[in-house]
């Protein structure tokens, strides 16, 4: 393979407490630490990897968002990508209207292999890598935890509700990471020093031709439930009448 | 747990402003993102590889087995991930092989580090420690020769100056160091509780040794500092045979289990070969030189330690279900957590006040040793590093003591449970209770300031210090929601000027004795006074972030005012009262007589 594109989306740090807004418009991002959503880190690790063993030449790290995504984009080459591009937008942006922008970008690029990961954790929608793959009229590995190379061929597990599930896709294809895929490097400190040599192209939508077209309307953002009370059961019995109770048995 | 991400970013961005910081020659290659890069490192693997061990360090204590020291396997892997990811060499000039990061960013993912388990964190400081001194000291030959293979994690490092027989009195240590024909010495001696003294998690070992030169004069005159490698260097840096340091046995410690602690016998069974650093006799000179780098950062893990507890008590006191509130006994009500009780409040708030201000007072001290460095003119490097002498025993001791308070209050916020060893609240305790005995006692730290920084220089860096105490407070009494804060901290300031203004007298008049036999109290004071201060620093911070952008981390800024509150009201007054025991010059301590006790 010459290249690889990955995607990389600035998300609130998995371990900030999210607030919500006041006027439950959305949740508080100003002052919070944002980092590379955790499952793209797999997927550039994954990338990185497929390199390292001499299967790819180039990595290409991509995200879609605010001017500040170029923090999480050079983070990504101090993992170890080699160039980057930021399409920047204040908007918000859903997932279908991600899978058309990195459309353009593939387009641009010709990547044999695209991987995201298999859902962001802000949103958790889960959709970008599938729509992509219709998108662009290619094959699809989703919820990748495996994935190896020969004759233009990627051989891949799934992880599926039922267990593992193995396929083989065409390539280019579009692969969606997930948890178990790989543990991402730690990025070393003279490497980050290096990522701000390396290229970083920021375009915009309108120079891509995209006009975002949102489907969702977003009615409401609320914290979850409190969590109830728990209550001591005398014994088992007393359990199973308890869930029983609660209609779970 | 880990010092909370906000925390780290407040301070260094909110309070110490690290971005001006970066407008200096010497950090032109930084700027926010790669401060936030090394932080995202620093938390990644103290969350991974430090943290998930910090229990099982110290459950499973360093053993000597056949020879050899037996650590805990993930000691490794820590290590490694530590060294690989550059964090020894993180602060050092890249001309000598470091990355140029600023001193505070690094102090700042130290204490990261340190919160999540400090036993693994002391290889990498040591090794910084010791490759640090010999990088400023030694020759350009005695340089290449250890200091990249330091940094890399290949060779370890320590700090060999403790002797049985001399501890806080280093004038006393016996250590010899018989010179050799081609420049080279041999030396002989005991060297007790060196901290990282032997065991296999790289190649090689690089002990700092203090020693006398044979014919030296007695006394601190005549200490010399040596580079002296476990096993001999040749000159393209290959480790080869042993050079006579025997491991003599290991120290059993009450906690900081993770790190092995040795006794050494240099000499035993053959010649172990050694090289002078700098000039001789100047050991310990150059020691002292690199004090304030270290005693701040032995200040900082105390703040690490104590805020770690301080996070484990918050946790299970809003999960602990317990008691009824003081206004409804009903014992049909449901138990409400432990939180909500007002003593468990005080218990919070005394932790957080302690290990937020010491957190703050130790990263303030880190900026002003960046500044020390990287400023041209020569005046001002005086000033400052005057200033940092004058704060050093300050930033070591009172996080040492206060915090260690805090670790204190964690174990009662969990009552019996903290009392057991399914929690860490008692690790933490034990871990943080060396801070105030190493790198010079808490009393040794109280004779320092009082009996020599105090009076440095006339008195001029103090006199800086408490102008700037009173400068703050009179900016902000003209704010409503701090102006009681300001009076309270003015008045301790006064008295603090009054005091030491008498204590210098009796000192000028021969009573030396008489002065420093309370210099501990003294120091304590003066810590009070300069966390109060620093608190109200971080309130008018916190004061303006609340009205400028309300909404978006109030219930952060609201942690800090109350603080600030506490600090103010409950531990503030304990100046003035110990200043009123300062002024009576009691001379008890200095009357007593052994048998009377
Ligand atoms: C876990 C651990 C790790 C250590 N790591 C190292 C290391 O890596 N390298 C190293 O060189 N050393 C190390 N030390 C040694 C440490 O620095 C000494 O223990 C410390 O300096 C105190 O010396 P001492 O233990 O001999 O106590 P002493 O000096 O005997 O002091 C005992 C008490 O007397 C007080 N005292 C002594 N002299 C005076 C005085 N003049 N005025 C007032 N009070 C006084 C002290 O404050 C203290 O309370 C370590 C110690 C420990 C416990």
């Amino acid at each position: 393979m010459k290249k690889i594109m990955v995607g990389l989306k600035r998300v609130v740090d998995y371990n900030v407490r999210i607030r919500v807004k006041p006027d439950g418009s959305g949740v508080i991002t100003d002052g919070v630490k944002m980092s590379i959503n955790p499952f793209d880190e797999i997927a550039l690790e994954e990338a990185l990897r497929i390199k390292e063993r001499g299967e790819a030449e180039e990595v290409i790290a991509v995200s879609i968002g605010p001017a500040d995504a170029q923090q999480q984009l050079r983070t990504g080459l101090a993992m170890g990508a080699d160039r980057a591009i930021l399409v920047q937008t204040d908007k918000l942006v859903e997932p279908l209207d991600a899978a058309r922008t990195l459309l353009k970008l593939i387009e641009k690029e010709s990547p044999e292999l695209v991987i995201v990961g298999k859902q962001a954790i802000d949103d958790d929608n889960g959709q970008t890598g599938a729509m992509l793959a219709a998108l662009w009229d290619r094959p699809q590995g989703t919820c990748v935890s495996e994935v190896t190379f020969a004759d233009g061929k990627a051989t891949v597990t799934r992880e599926v509700d039922s267990g593992l599930e193995t396929i083989e896709v065409d390539l280019p294809a579009v692969l969606t990471a997930d948890l178990r895929l790989n543990e991402p490097r730690y990025v070393k400190l003279p490497d980050i020093m290096k990522a701000k040599r390396k290229p970083l192209e920021t375009v915009s939508l309108d120079d891509l031709g995209i006009a975002l077209d949102p489907q969702l309307e977003i009615v409401k953002t609320d914290p979850p439930a409190q969590r109830q009370k728990g209550v001591m059961v005398e014994d088992v019995d007393g359990l199973i009448s308890a869930l029983k109770d609660k209609g779970l048995l | 747990m880990l010092i909370r991400r906000r925390e780290i970013d407040f301070l260094l961005k909110e309070f110490l402003k690290v971005g001006e910081l970066l407008n200096c020659e010497r950090y032109a290659n930084h700027d926010g993102d790669t401060i936030d890069g090394l932080l995202d490192t620093a938390y990644a693997i103290a969350e991974k590889e430090f943290l998930p061990y910090a229990s099982k360090a110290d459950i499973e204590e360093p053993e000597f087995i056949d020879g050899q020291v037996k650590l805990i396997p993930e000691t490794q892997a820590a290590v490694n991930a530590y060294s690989e990811a550059g964090f020894i060499g993180a602060a050092f000039a890249e001309d000598d092989g470091g990355m140029q990061f600023p001193w505070i960013a690094t102090q700042a993912a130290g204490a990261v580090f340190a919160s999540a388990n400090v036993g693994f964190y002391g290889y990498g400081m040591l090794t910084a420690g010791a490759a640090n001194l010999l990088n400023t000291f030694g020759s350009p030959e005695l340089k290449s020769r250890f200091i990249p293979a330091m940094l890399e994690g290949r060779f370890f490092g320590t700090m060999c100056l403790t002797e049985p027989q001399a501890g806080s009195s280093l004038a006393d240590i016996s250590t010899l160091a018989q010179p050799l024909e081609d420049g080279r010495y041999s030396l002989r001696g005991t060297k007790m509780w060196i901290s990282g003294g032997d065991h296999q998690l790289g190649e090689n070992i690089v002990h700092m040794v203090l020693a006398r030169i044979s014919g030296a004069p007695p006394g601190v005159k005549g200490i010399s500092l040596f580079v002296v490698p476990r096993n001999l260097v040749d000159e393209q840096g290959s480790s080869g045979e042993k050079n006579n340091i025997a491991l003599a046995g290991l120290n059993h410690k009450m906690g900081w289990r993770g790190t092995v602690n040795t006794l050494l016998n240099f000499g035993e069974g053959g010649q172990c070969e050694g090289y002078l650093v700098g000039e001789p006799n100047k050991g310990l000179a150059y020691m002292f030189q690199m004090m304030n780098e270290a005693r701040v950062a032995v200040g900082m893990s105390a703040a690490a330690l104590g805020y770690s507890g301080y996070m484990h008590s918050l946790d299970y006191a809003m999960n602990r279900p317990q008691g009824r509130p003081l206004t409804s006994r009903d014992p049909e009500q449901p138990p409400v957590a432990i939180i909500k009780h007002p003593d468990v409040a005080r218990l919070l708030l005394a932790q957080k006040a302690y290990t937020e201000g010491g957190l703050a007072l130790s990263l303030y001290c880190a900026r002003l040793l960046d500044e020390e460095m990287i400023t041209s003119d020569p005046e001002q490097k005086k000033a400052l590093n005057a200033m940092l002498g004058l704060l050093t025993p300050i930033a070591k001791s009172w996080p040492s003591e206060f915090c260690l308070e805090a670790n204190k209050h964690a174990i009662q916020v969990l009552g019996g449970y903290g009392y057991s060893r399914e929690y860490p609240v008692e690790r933490l305790y034990r871990d943080n209770r060396l801070n105030p005995i190493h790198e010079g006692t808490h009393g040794i730290q109280g004779l320092d300031l009082l009996g020599r920084k105090v009076f440095m220089d006339g008195g001029m860096a103090l006199g800086q210090l408490l102008r700037m105490v009173r400068e703050d407070c009179a900016r902000v009494s003209v704010t409503p929601a701090l102006s009681q804060y300001a009076q309270l901290i003015a008045k301790a300031t006064e008295d603090m000027i009054r005091v030491t203004g008498m204590l210098v007298a009796d000192a000028g008049k021969g009573e030396a004795e008489k002065a420093l036999a309370n210099a501990t109290l003294y120091l304590d004071s003066l810590g009070h006074l300069l966390v109060a201060w620093t608190w109200l620093r971080l309130a008018r911070i916190s004061l303006e972030a609340l009205e400028d952008a309300p909404g978006t981390d109030d219930a952060f800024y609201q942690g800090k005012l109350k603080a600030c509150h506490y600090f103010c009201t409950y531990e503030l007054p304990r100046v003035n009262s110990n200043a009123r025991i300062l002024a009576m010059r009691d001379g008890l301590f200095t009357e007593m007589q052994d048998e009377w006790y």
